[in-house]
């Protein structure tokens, strides 16, 4: 038998696991949602992008689970969720508004190898697109970028209803500069003096607005199923291949 | 069109049934051969449990039922999953 060559050590990830988080601080994000701030002390840190199953019980003993992404590549120890309200959801109206600090919660993860962005991994351009509340992975994909020293340059198209709809719009606006570009699409209502009319997302708006394809950007999409599978077909259509594009949907009760 | 989320949210459950996360793995639809990750595959919520079906050709792929003290796995859409050692 021929010697086999040794396999280049790959950075071992964490395994999910069920944890549980206390809430540390709860705070209104937009008019529907709002930013968690949990304290895990068994969480092992997790990969920008990456996503948590939260496991609620009920006194008689009923349980309801949903995923969520983590707002940042949090640190061990300490996960940041920001949750959107869905009006006949059974889960988010607790979420959002009857959790006080000090509250437990069930959470498995971290969770998702392929809506996961790792800085030094690809020296390509990164293009995140978000929509509404889809911009949440897409903002610890935008702040793992800053807090490092990877030279990607980074861009990202947020797609959202109007400038109260913003997540992490101080956090965001912090991070703009020459390694991360920002670009905000008003569906409802603009800010006073905005050069664009309030509107859906167009495909010439996407195509004027983000890294073209000839860059070969890695894409990250993340929204609801009609924003995702619109954006995406446009960007095929734009020249970019199938494969360099990410896709995450959310939605659901 | 019924509301569909994507494979993303299938890493949860395979994690109780799988090494390694394999929604970024490519796996192989038995309908139409078409090969990508489990992540783009269509999911089903409002089953009981979770569906799965290909983006290309709507086959269901795999199905996951909780079941509380079970898990019931059905992986009969798939030919094949790549996993990277």
């Amino acid at each position: 038998m021929s010697a086999q060559p040794v396999a280049p050590l790959r950075r071992s990830r964490p395994r999910p696991a069920w944890h549980v988080a206390s809430v540390v601080e709860t705070r209104p994000e937009t008019p529907t949602a709002a930013r968690l701030i949990l304290d895990v002390p068994t969480w092992p840190g997790s990969d920008a992008g990456s996503h948590v199953d939260l496991r609620l019980t009920a006194p008689d003993g009923y349980q309801a689970s949903r995923s969520y992404s983590i707002a940042s590549s949090t640190p061990a120890g300490r996960v940041v969720l920001a949750i959107d309200e869905l009006p006949d959801g059974e889960v988010s109206p607790f979420l959002v508004r009857e959790l006080r600090p000090g509250d437990k919660l069930e959470l498995h993860g971290p969770l998702g190898a392929f809506f996961v962005w790792r800085p030094g991994e690809s020296r390509r351009p990164v293009q995140l697109i978000g929509g509404g509340s889809g911009v949440v992975p897409l903002y610890a994909m935008a702040a793992a970028h800053g807090a490092g020293d990877d030279p990607s340059p980074f861009r990202l198209l947020y797609s959202v209803r109007t400038p109260a709809d913003v997540f992490f719009a101080d956090e965001l606006a912090a991070l703009a500069g020459q390694a991360f570009g920002l670009d905000l699409v008003y569906t409802r209502e603009a800010p006073d003096g905005w050069p664009d009319a309030a509107g859906r997302l167009t495909r010439e708006t996407l195509a004027a607005r983000t890294i073209p394809a000839e860059q070969r950007p890695s894409v990250y999409v993340c929204g609801s199923t009609g924003f995702v599978e619109a954006v995406a077909s446009w960007l095929q259509d734009l020249g970019h291949s199938a494969t360099d594009i990410h896709t995450e949907r959310y939605g659901g009760l | 069109m019924t509301h569909h989320l994507d494979g993303n949210v299938l890493a949860g459950a395979l994690s109780e049934v799988f090494t390694t996360d394999v929604t970024a793995a490519r796996a192989r639809c038995g309908g139409c051969g078409r090969m990508s990750p489990i992540a783009e595959a269509m999911v089903y919520t409002d089953a009981p449990g979770l569906v799965a079906r290909c983006a290309g050709c709507d086959q269901v792929l795999a199905t996951v039922v909780d079941a509380g003290d079970r898990l019931i796995l059905s992986l009969a859409g798939l030919s094949a999953i790549e996993l990277r050692r």
